[in-house]
């Protein structure tokens, strides 16, 4: 199992300097990628843009976007801003999509929200299946593309579209869970082999209490949901460690864990608990 | 800190107690509006784990309760005249009035206030914590439906709980079947002189018999009559024992500020796998490990105990609702053998299989091994290496292998993948036709398709339903797109029609020639002949849509004709769509499927349509295997993502389903490592 760390887009405090500065940090260390998150009404930056940003100050890492709120954009402008984000990187980007969970993006952004699942159906059959359209480049060719959801319907969506499946968040055994109904929808669609399974934590090694802060207000629009991600909230190198044996053992590909902290020393912290 | 807590039932004593117990000033107050010895329902069952939870929790309790148990690890079921007996299930009982008396008692013993007689009309705001233990009506709950997330649905059948002196002396089932329909009692015993016996029936059958007219001595009466052999004579005994349905309920949240819901007013399990009690008492050790462990703060304390208890009790609600739903359907189970009809008794909430029965009871498994082997032998192997004959095929075991797995030696079946019947039936440029493919392993099922509307599209290794830029022209039932950016099929003309029968007639025969072991027709997925089942892919103004089956029974009539083998039919058994295939019309359609000569059934569901709803995961085709095998009377094929032998021996051996599609994670049991150069192990190889 890789595993890749956030990049602080979304916690309080980050901006451009530590974005770089953490990018840099993280393509020298242990980590083999670097993702984002998403959110439109937030104050928070735009995870293509952050991506661009980390893609030229790194050589190594993969970029990836766990999750990007596809409907929110046009699925030509989507394909575009993917595409150029992975010619700039150098084939580096991995592209994860879903619908999200908050209807105030949608609305921040100007964009209906009935109807997203179909849309989002749409902009991915865009995505990987109308590459003759030439018109809009560069190549979208060699992107990895990963869907995330945990209703029926994205399962389906993850095993026809897609190259594998984004995990929400949650302890090993909510991972494991989703893991075998992505493979047996995997099979239900014929497509050989196995989906890639990508899972996500949090942690805050240093101030803890400021990293609870921040997930209590990033969460408040899921009620009493958002200290059940407090509590899960990997606070210690010991906590990091068994998260990450319980998420290999369940067969994780790939795990990346989030800041909850704008502090580059976080990075440091992370790297210990992981050789520890 | 001071606690209130409303209801004294098992939840609400137990959590007194462990909350005095571990911390004497917290100051706690039981409000019960019932006198201290009234108390409905006759006995309860605990499982031996429960048992060690309780021992751990607090000692005295656990001494006075198991002092009164009735203990069994027998399991019986009544069953056609005969009784068939299962071992090794560790269970007990105890009256439910003895268990609140010993919990009272020891309640007072640490100090806790009991209120008798007290209903509250409102919630108590004078607390620190108000604990709603005040069951499946709370009206602590009710106050806030709306923030708990409540719902209340019913579930299962009818019943109703009387007590017998009779002793019995196992888990007893009994079904015995009227001119009404099946009914069925669950039997314990709880203490030496009574046992709990709890008769259940379909609503349907319940009406039939005039149930819902009966007043509460007059059901009492019928019941006696109906069990009067089971009760060896003896009476049944009335606690207010009225015809019920089970209310199921769950709460997506159960806490809110300083109100937090324990025991059946937070969640009820359907008493057919006897988890109620057990449910509120752990929910009561829980909630006290989480005061401790965050130190008595009131918030993060119910966010713990949440977090702790929502998994396991929403996995236990889970089984429970299977159980209701397979008591609600048992009776089209009875043309089962008794020994498989009792095996697929013990294994309906998916919590007990066939590996696990072998190390409970390892005599039982055997005799159902030696029965599904048809062999009088005392020694067979489990039902997944059971043999099985289709029309004339002996297969050696009932394991089948998708033909793409890397390794599927031992497999009793292969399958082909898809196989189009022409150049025009491909999915992609890279699916075979049966002109050009050629078996590799054997015996083999071949399956024989026409893509239809979901042809010329990428390769599978991309995507599905990617329509290829330049691709050939589609046809379907009806001119309706299949997915976004898909080409429109053309709609089958007679002529065309006739073609495409013509065409798996030709298939057919090829597979004769090449030996196809088993040959398989694909109704299924939303391909050509799928898109003429569905309501949602037929449009058709002409006999082929007012009739939506007879193009694809034309073909299957002629293919079984110019096929002499086993013919296997894959289906879609429900659209899982709106308006599509329910789970009642794929089960009719098996049954025309079985008139026309289809040996197996290969059971799929959904894809009918671009946007439908499934749900994936581990065995999610099981049920609907299930239900077309014992309803239509046919074998049935399935998949569904088993991984393992234990799913498909318990599936077989269970009979809800007859052949199994397993999907094998790789193995890393053992790895080659790389000798170092100093090892004996090298020295050894190189003298």
């Amino acid at each position: 199992m890789n595993i890749g760390v956030g990049l602080p887009t979304t916690t309080p405090g980050a901006d451009g300097g530590l974005v770089v500065e953490w990018a840099q940090r993280a393509d020298a260390g242990p980590f083999s990628s670097l993702a984002v998150l998403d959110r439109f009404a937030y104050e928070s930056l735009e995870p293509f843009t952050a991506l661009a940003a980390a893609a030229g100050v790194t050589a190594r890492v993969r970029l990836a976007t766990m999750i990007a709120v596809a409907p929110l954009r046009p699925a030509a402008l989507l394909a575009k801003e993917a595409a150029s984000l992975h010619a700039l990187s150098r084939g580096r980007l991995t592209l994860g999509l879903a619908i999200g969970a908050r209807i105030e993006d949608y609305e921040a952004a100007g964009v209906e929200h009935r109807g997203r699942g179909r849309r989002f159906s749409e902009q991915l059959a865009y995505f990987r299946g109308r590459v003759d359209e030439e018109r809009v480049g560069p190549s979208r060719q060699g992107i990895e593309l990963l869907v995330g959801g945990a209703s029926g319907p994205a399962f389906a969506r993850m095993a026809r579209y897609s190259d594998g499946y984004a995990h929400g968040g949650g302890p090993p055994r909510a991972f494991a869970g989703a893991a075998q109904r992505a493979e047996a929808a995997w099979r239900d669609f014929d497509r050989p082999g196995r989906p890639r399974l990508w899972g996500q934590g949090y942690f805050a090694l240093g101030d803890t209490e400021r990293g609870n802060a921040y997930l209590r207000d990033y969460y408040a629009f899921t009620g009493p949901f958002a200290e059940r991600v407090v509590t899960a909230n990997l606070t210690s190198p010991r906590a990091v460690r068994d998260f990450i044996r319980g998420y290999e053992e369940a067969g994780c590909d790939e795990l990346v864990l989030f800041p909850t902290v704008s502090d580059a020393a976080e990075l440091d912290r992370l790297a210990e608990a992981l050789a520890g | 800190m001071n606690v209130t807590v409303v209801g004294g039932g098992p939840a609400g004593l137990y959590l007194a107690i462990l909350l005095r117990k571990a911390n004497p000033t917290v100051d706690v107050r039981v409000l019960e509006r019932n006198a201290p010895d009234a108390t409905f329902g006759w006995g309860v069952v605990f499982s031996e784990e429960t048992l060690g939870a309780l021992r751990d929790a607090d000692l005295e309790t656990y001494v006075a309760i198991t002092d009164t148990f009735a203990r069994w690890d027998r399991l019986e079921i009544r069953y056609r005249n005969r009784v068939l007996r299962s071992r090794g299930h560790s269970f007990s009982a105890i009256a439910r009035r003895r268990l609140l008396e010993i919990l009272q008692q020891r309640c007072r013993a640490l100090g806790a206030r009991l209120d008798f007689g007290h209903e509250i009309e409102t919630v108590p705001t004078d607390a620190d914590l108000v604990v709603a233990a005040d069951g499946v009506n709370s009206v602590v709950r009710r106050a806030s439906e709306r923030d708990f997330g409540t719902k209340v649905e019913p579930e299962g059948c009818k019943y109703v709980w009387f007590g017998t002196p009779l002793v019995f002396d196992a888990f007893t089932f009994i079904f015995r079947e009227t001119e009404y329909g099946l009914f069925h009692v669950h039997a314990y015993p709880f203490d030496d002189r009574t046992s709990t016996f709890i008769v259940e029936c379909p609503e349907s059958t319940w009406r039939a018999a005039g149930l819902d007219e009966l007043d509460e001595e007059e059901s009492l009466a019928f019941c006696e009559r109906l069990f009067a052999r089971d009760l060896e004579g003896r009476e049944l005994l009335s606690n207010r024992s009225i015809w019920l349905s089970f209310p199921k309920v769950t709460n997506d949240t159960w806490h809110r500020a300083r109100v937090v819901l324990m025991g059946d007013a937070a969640h009820t399990a359907h008493f057919s796998i006897g988890s109620g009690t057990k449910l509120a008492m752990e929910d009561a050790i829980a909630l006290r490990d989480a005061f401790v462990r965050r130190a008595w703060d009131v918030d993060s304390a119910l966010v713990d105990y949440e977090l702790e208890r929502q998994p396991v009790v929403e996995r236990t609600q889970q089984a429970a609702s299977e159980s209701a739903a397979y008591f609600a359907r048992v009776r089209s189970y009875t043309r089962l053998a008794p020994i498989q009809f009792a095996f697929n008794l013990l294994t309906r909430s998916g919590r007990i299989s066939h590996a696990s029965l072998a190390v409970r009871d390892p005599a039982f498994t055997r005799t159902l091994d030696s029965w599904l082997a048809a062999t009088s032998a005392r020694v067979a192997p489990p039902p997944a290496f059971a043999a099985f004959t289709l029309r004339g095929l002996e297969l050696d075991n009932r394991i089948v292998a998708r033909a793409d797995e890397e390794a599927v030696s031992g497999a009793g079946l292969v399958l082909s993948g898809f196989v189009a019947v022409s150049p025009a039936g491909r999915i992609t440029r890279e699916t075979p036709t049966i002109e050009e493919w050629m078996p590799r392993m054997r015996p083999v099922l071949l399956q024989l398709s026409h893509a239809g509307p979901r042809g010329a599209c990428l390769p599978r290794g991309l995507g599905a339903d990617l329509p290829l830029p330049d691709g050939w022209e589609l046809v379907a039932a009806s001119p309706l797109a299949y997915g976004p950016f898909s080409a429109v099929p053309r709609e089958l003309d007679v002529d065309g029609m006739a073609a495409v029968r013509d065409e798996f007639v030709t298939g057919a025969r090829r597979a004769t020639e090449l030996g196809v072991d088993v040959l398989e027709l694909d109704f299924g997925h939303g391909y050509l002949l799928a898109s003429f089942i569905s309501p949602l892919r037929n449009q058709r103004s002409d006999e082929y849509g007012s009739e939506r089956l007879r193009f694809p029974l034309e073909v299957l009539d002629a293919v079984r004709r110019a096929w002499e083998g086993p013919l296997s039919v894959r289906l879609s058994i429900t659209d899982w769509a709106r308006g599509g295939l329910s789970i009642d019309d794929g089960v009719a359609v098996a049954r025309v499927l079985v008139e026309h000569g289809c040996d197996v059934v290969h059971a799929v569901a959904g894809q009918t349509i671009h946007d439908d709803r499934p749900e994936y995961r581990r065995g999610f085709l099981t049920a609907l295997s299930d239900r077309v095998r014992t309803e239509a009377r046919i074998p049935i094929l399935v998949g569904g993502h088993l991984t393992t032998l234990d799913d498909v021996s318990t599936i077989v051996g269970s009979g809800r389903a007859d052949l199994c599609i397993l999907d094998l994670p790789s193995a890393d049991v053992e790895q080659e490592v790389a000798a170092a150069p100093d090892s004996p192990a090298r020295q050894v190889a190189h003298t």
